[in-house]
């Protein structure tokens, strides 16, 4: 049961992660692409997590939590610099 | 493990996925960005929540370590940012829809424009 689940998991990520990047591709406007991008960190968090179910190892929660991290400050990065024209202040 | 304790962690990560999905789904399909904020924002966190809990679940069945709290830092930390993220995105494009820098904006402004002198 849990295989099936993890299979179908998979299939759902992955299709999520396609629209992701058909938003990322399209636009129209620069937000739209930084909030697909950030959409595309935080999903592949959910696929690194489900990998790790399935092959039955901890040593992605490291990894999970250091793409959370990036992928905040990389988001906050780019909306300050929409914002202020620049990064620090 | 046993068949409930399999049961629920299942279920977990097929909630969580189609949460995400959902998420996905509104991000592409949702006409306006203030629109499509939402869907990542609040579908998607609470799918990538359920797959963490059902991986925390998971991990502290399996292990005869313990409970397993690896999972609950990512857990809280996309919790926190979520709103955060949500915020600053939506002031940067207010910011840029009134500044008339916005794919759709300068048309419509320079539509306007003569009409008023």
């Amino acid at each position: 049961m849990l295989n099936a689940a993890i299979e179908v998991a998979f299939v759902l990520i992955a299709a999520a992660l396609a629209l992701n990047i058909y938003r990322l591709l399209v636009g129209p406007d620069t937000t739209d692409r930084i909030l697909a991008l950030d959409t595309l960190g935080i999903n592949s968090i959910a696929l690194l997590v489900l990998y790790g179910i399935s092959s039955n190892s901890t040593a992605y929660f490291e990894v999970a939590l250091l793409l959370a991290l990036l992928g905040f400050v990389g988001t906050v990065a780019l909306c300050k610099y929409l914002l202020r024209g620049d990064i620090s202040e | 493990m046993s068949t409930a304790t399999e049961f629920i962690i299942s279920a977990l990560i097929v909630l969580g996925a189609l949460f995400v999905l959902l998420g996905s789904v509104g991000l592409a399909r949702l006409p306006d960005f203030f629109m499509r904020l939402h869907g990542p924002t609040k579908a998607t966190t609470m799918g990538v929540g359920a797959t963490l809990l059902a991986s925390a679940i998971y991990f502290s069945v399996q292990d005869s370590e313990g409970v397993s709290l690896h999972e609950l830092a990512p857990l809280f930390f996309l919790f926190i940012t979520a709103p955060v993220t949500a915020y600053l995105l939506a002031k940067a494009a207010l910011h840029r829809r009134s500044d008339g820098r916005s794919s759709r904006q300068p048309a419509q402004a320079s539509e306007h424009e003569p009409r008023q002198h």
